[in-house]
């Protein structure tokens, strides 16, 4: 089980209490998909993905980016209990959407890099790594029921 | 994923923005990956690693200049950095799996420092870059 600090969890509940859930969710699918093209692969219903601006102005990506990141949502709320809290997440990730979990650290790249946009003097190397230690057990905890 | 001609024309001109201050944000990528990723301050233990260190300041400029080398090469990454690759293989024995986390911490620093110009677009050029600028250093490897 991961154990965050006192200071860790203080340094990722304060960031998260302003971030833009909406505008944010989308920004960070949408980089994931046009930093790393070869995740475009679980969007073929998503409709146009041929271009940068087609992708970030994707209304599919924008609601599917909210949801992803209203989930991440959750696990700041569970820190210290991340494998159970995904469990069912990382069921359907597996045996329904066949997502290869190295995608979920990719995500969380993004995640760290949109933040560091929006909150340039709050993004400290301290901050940065509270936060690239959760992104680190999400991915973990999404992984852990593969089989 | 080559380096299109949009990428090599987007690090470019990201490269002459960025301007003298290089090294600056080398210095910051280099903190944030110590931070972050305990595991390759291992390599550094004859360094006083301590916030505001001159020790990691003169380091990151020598990585400044090897990615403005890069940068001025982007025809030829293996060739431009051939000795570094040879010099992180075989001498300091760099495990190539923490180029990525420098990399990465690159992005978080220029993310940082400017928002508004890595739009999607340049974020992806620029990531592509400095996988190239890996590979080109792995590749030297074994």
């Amino acid at each position: 089980m991961v154990h965050f600090t006192a200071e860790e969890k203080a340094a990722v509940i304060s960031l998260w209490a302003r971030v833009n859930v909406e505008l944010v969710g989308g920004e960070v699918l949408g980089r994931l998909l046009v930093v790393y093209p070869w995740t475009q692969r679980f969007f073929d219903n998503f409709g146009n993905l041929s271009s940068e601006s087609a992708i970030m102005g994707n209304p599919k990506v924008k609601a599917h980016g909210k949801k992803v990141l209203t989930s991440f949502g959750n696990a700041i709320k569970h820190m210290d209990d991340l494998k159970d809290t995904f469990a069912e997440l990382s069921e359907l990730h597996c045996d329904k959407l066949h997502v290869d979990p190295e995608n979920f650290k990719l995500l969380g790249n993004m995640i760290l890099i949109v933040l560091a946009t929006h909150f340039s003097k709050e993004f400290t190397p301290q901050t940065q790594a509270a936060w690239q230690k959760l992104t680190t057990a999400v991915a973990n905890a999404l992984a852990h029921k593969y089989h | 994923m080559a380096l299109s001609g949009a990428d090599r024309a987007a690090v470019r001109a990201l490269w002459r923005k960025l301007g003298g201050n290089v090294g600056i944000y080398a210095t910051e990528a280099l903190e944030r990956t110590f931070c972050s990723f305990p595991a390759t301050k291992t390599y550094f233990p004859h360094f006083d690693l301590s916030p505001g260190s001159a020790q990691v300041k003169a380091h990151g400029q020598k990585v400044a200049d090897a990615l403005t080398t890069a940068v001025a090469h982007l025809d030829d990454l293996p060739g431009a950095l051939s000795a570094l690759g040879a010099l992180h293989a075989h001498r300091l024995r760099v495990d190539p799996a923490h180029f990525q986390l420098l990399s990465h911490c690159l992005l978080v620093t220029l993310a940082r420092h400017y928002p508004g110009d890595l739009a999607p677009a340049m974020h992806a050029s620029l990531h592509k870059f400095l996988s190239h600028v890996t590979s080109a250093l792995a590749s030297r490897y074994g």
